[in-house]
């Protein structure tokens, strides 16, 4: 069975995919938890949950993360696929379904994923990985702590900079006062 | 100035580290030329012709003399001895090693300086008007909001991987001097009725083989919201442009295609679902880059001075005043501007030992600042009248004080086939001879103000859309020949030029811009400039003059 790095925090594990990706015309094995694609999943997904399976939806570059909005909390697993590490457009798509329409469950990063993007991915939302370099959960551990701080808030809820600098000020100036017996 | 606190500095000293990491790597055959060459390019490393190219950002133009002391440092060390200032307000160093990058990464960063995102597709260094915190007329200093998004852009999670490069350019003043419709994003912030702040944004600009002038989509953007603003139209821009075709994947095509009104739309129902509070800094953020930017400690002076009016006496004097000093907003000082166009040499070159020397008199006459300029020029923003006989001195010991400032020899050029794999001609020996023709300062003064913008290829990086003589370098069967093109502006009457006609051979081209010249100098009313005679005449008179005696 395929392996997935699955990242929390800053702990990175090793797990078994536990989902069949389905192609188009592919029979949904008995009591198997599925990933299909977007168009198979608008036709047949209804039917798929059905039995009781959980179900996934593997979204390529071209979809839109908004044509799965009313569907999210049904899915187990969001999966967004690279065709190439260069296309940047599972980002926007990874933080639209976390930011702008809540979505709490499993996000993957599928396809052309190289842990030399794990800090974008990981500032994204996505928090689980198939990589295509051999990379293993320290890599991403690694990427997790290569910046000690971030500009930008993200999906990831790191504390942005200019956060870090208001507390840093205010506690500065709480220590001043302390010293001065005010 | 603004300073790097210890959160500019960490994410310097990581980004450092993380690029030291991924060079061993390649080094070491761990990742592929294709996998490696975007993590160099968003620090700033180019292969070239002869060597990698090391693009160092200069963001919003400003440099403390500290800084500029390193840079001549990390150009001798490092490199030949001198750097190339672009028109992007970049310095490039041509002839760096791959195995030294992460050492003059390191040497850079002690003096809060980078290569990040200055290549890669992603969001660009930003520029700002060069006279900014000096100009009687702009409303606000550009700098503060040029900071504001530097630090947004860095390392961004969503827009690293866009489709294409993307440019910011942010001005403050009526007067633009950043060429701000011809950037991706061009901002021009004014005071509304109300005197809030705020900003005019055009998209979707830019040069290349389809050049554009960008568009406005929004008049009137609360000056706050800027960051949210921006956030939107990327995210429509990685989101709806093209990715089948390089060509067709700057953001000026996908306005174009979409129309000026139908991207506004999009980007406008973007920015009304982000969440208010999740992307836009907190005023008291704002107000400490703003404090960051406080005007200097200038002394109450008259307005006019003795010294330099005696001075001028000296006519080479007389004619630096008259092209190089601009009036500063406060009384007794001036802005300067420095040449980097001797007839004869590289536009935009400059040597250790001249940054050496300028950092010198920067210290002493303007506050210990130096600005770069898209025109590949450099600015000293504060100098007192009084002071400047003896900065003219100090300039001309060191080859510096070049007094052409928007005058035929004030070239703007790419490095071209000399240094680049893009190109397909030379740019540099063309700008060389065409100074050299009109080296003789009087003809030059005759002629008045006159932009000539040479690039080596369509890609356009020396601007030749936007020269009031454009000059573009093709190959023809192995030889170099220069397509000439007449009328374009980067300033607020903005425009592209036209191509005049057949491109014109490498030996010839010199006195085919003497030919235009001349045309110009036959038909000018009293007060015109190249630019005013060409669009009362049009094409035509200029295009008899250069074809008349050909072949």
């Amino acid at each position: 069975m395929p392996m997935l790095i699955k990242v929390d925090g800053d702990q990175a594990v090793l797990v078994d995919d536990g989902f069949v990706l389905l192609g188009e015309e592919d029979p949904a094995p008995d009591g198997a938890d599925v990933i299909v694609s977007l168009a198979r999943f608008q036709s047949e997904g209804d039917s798929l949950m059905a039995c009781g399976r959980r179900v996934g939806v593997r979204l390529q570059p071209s979809e839109e993360a908004e044509a799965l909005a009313y569907d999210l909390p049904r899915l187990a697993v969001v999966e967004l696929r690279f065709d190439k590490f260069r296309d940047g457009r599972p980002y926007s798509n990874a933080v639209l379904l976390r930011q702008r329409y809540g979505y709490a469950g499993e996000l993957r990063a599928v396809g052309d994923v190289l842990r030399e993007q794990a800090q974008f991915m990981l500032r994204c939302g996505f928090d689980a990985f198939a990589p295509s370099d051999g990379s293993g959960p320290q890599d991403w551990i690694t990427a997790t702590r290569r910046y000690r701080h971030v500009y930008q808030a993200g999906a990831d809820h790191r504390t942005p900079i200019y956060v870090e600098r208001a507390a840093a000020k205010a506690d500065g100036v709480a220590k001043e006062e302390l010293e001065h017996g005010l | 100035m603004y300073r790097y606190d210890t959160y500019d500095k960490a994410m310097l000293t990581d980004r450092s580290n993380e690029f030291r990491h991924q060079v061993a790597r390649r080094l070491a055959g761990e990742i592929t030329e294709d996998q490696f060459k975007p993590l160099r390019l968003m620090n700033g490393l180019y292969l070239q012709l002869h060597a990698y190219m090391l693009r160092i950002a200069i963001p919003y133009g400003t440099l403390s003399t500290r800084q500029l002391r390193r840079l001549a440092w990390v150009a001798r060390t490092y490199d030949k001895g001198y750097g190339h200032f672009t028109t992007r307000t970049n310095l490039q160093l041509h002839w760096i090693k791959l195995r030294d990058a992460p050492d003059v990464m390191d040497a850079l960063a002690e003096v809060d300086l980078h290569g990040i995102q200055t290549s890669g597709n992603c969001i660009r260094n930003v520029t700002a008007d060069p006279y900014a915190g000096a100009t009687a007329d702009e409303v606000d200093d550009p700098r503060v909001w040029a900071e504001v998004i530097r630090q947004w852009s860095t390392v961004h999670p969503e827009f690293s991987y866009l489709p294409r490069k993307f440019k910011i350019a942010v001005t403050a003043s009526a007067k633009d001097r950043t060429a701000a419709r011809s950037y991706d994003i061009g901002l021009q912030l004014r005071r509304d009725r109300e005197g809030q702040l705020s900003f005019e944004v055009m998209v979707g600009g830019g040069q290349g083989r389809t050049p554009y002038l960008a568009k406005t989509i929004r008049e009137h953007l609360p000056a706050d919201r800027l960051l949210s603003y921006l956030d939107a139209i990327i995210r429509v821009y990685n989101r709806k442009s093209r990715r089948d075709n390089i060509h067709k994947q700057r953001i000026k095509i996908l306005v174009a295609t979409l129309g000026q009104e139908e991207f506004a739309r999009q980007v406008e129902a973007e920015w009304a679902k982000i969440e208010a509070g999740t992307v836009d800094l907190p005023d008291t953020e704002l107000a400490r880059i703003r404090g960051a930017f406080r005007p200097r400690a200038f002394e109450t002076l008259a307005s006019a001075s003795k010294a330099f009016e005696a001075a001028k006496a000296d006519l080479a004097f007389a004619r630096f005043a008259r092209h190089n000093v601009k009036p500063h907003k406060v009384a007794g000082y001036a802005i300067v501007d420095v040449s980097l166009k001797a007839p004869g040499e590289t536009p935009g070159d400059c040597s250790s030992e001249q940054m050496e020397a300028l950092a010198d008199l920067a210290d002493r006459h303007s506050f210990g600042e130096v600005r770069v300029n898209y025109t590949q020029n450099l600015v000293l923003p504060h100098v007192k009248l009084d002071d400047l006989p003896e900065l003219y001195a100090g300039l001309k010991a060191v080859g510096l004080a070049t007094s052409n400032i928007d005058l035929v020899s004030d070239i703007i050029a790419c490095p071209g086939l000399d240094y680049c794999s893009l190109a397909n001609a030379r740019a540099i020996p063309v700008a060389q001879a065409i100074a050299l023709r009109f080296a003789d300062p009087e003809r030059a003064e005759t002629i008045g103000e006159l932009k000539i913008k040479i690039s080596g290829c369509i890609n356009a990086c020396g601007h030749h859309h936007l020269g009031n003589i454009g000059i573009l370098g093709v190959d023809k069967k192995g030889e170099e020949f220069y397509q000439l093109s007449l009328g374009g502006s980067g300033d607020n009457d903005a425009s592209l030029a036209e191509i005049l006609g057949p491109a014109v051979h490498f030996s010839r081209t010199p006195e085919a811009v003497d030919a235009l010249v001349d045309t110009y100098l036959s038909h000018r009313r009293d007060g015109e400039r190249f630019l005013d005679t060409y669009r009362r005449i049009g094409l035509k008179p200029f295009k008899e003059a250069v074809y008349a005696n050909a072949d």
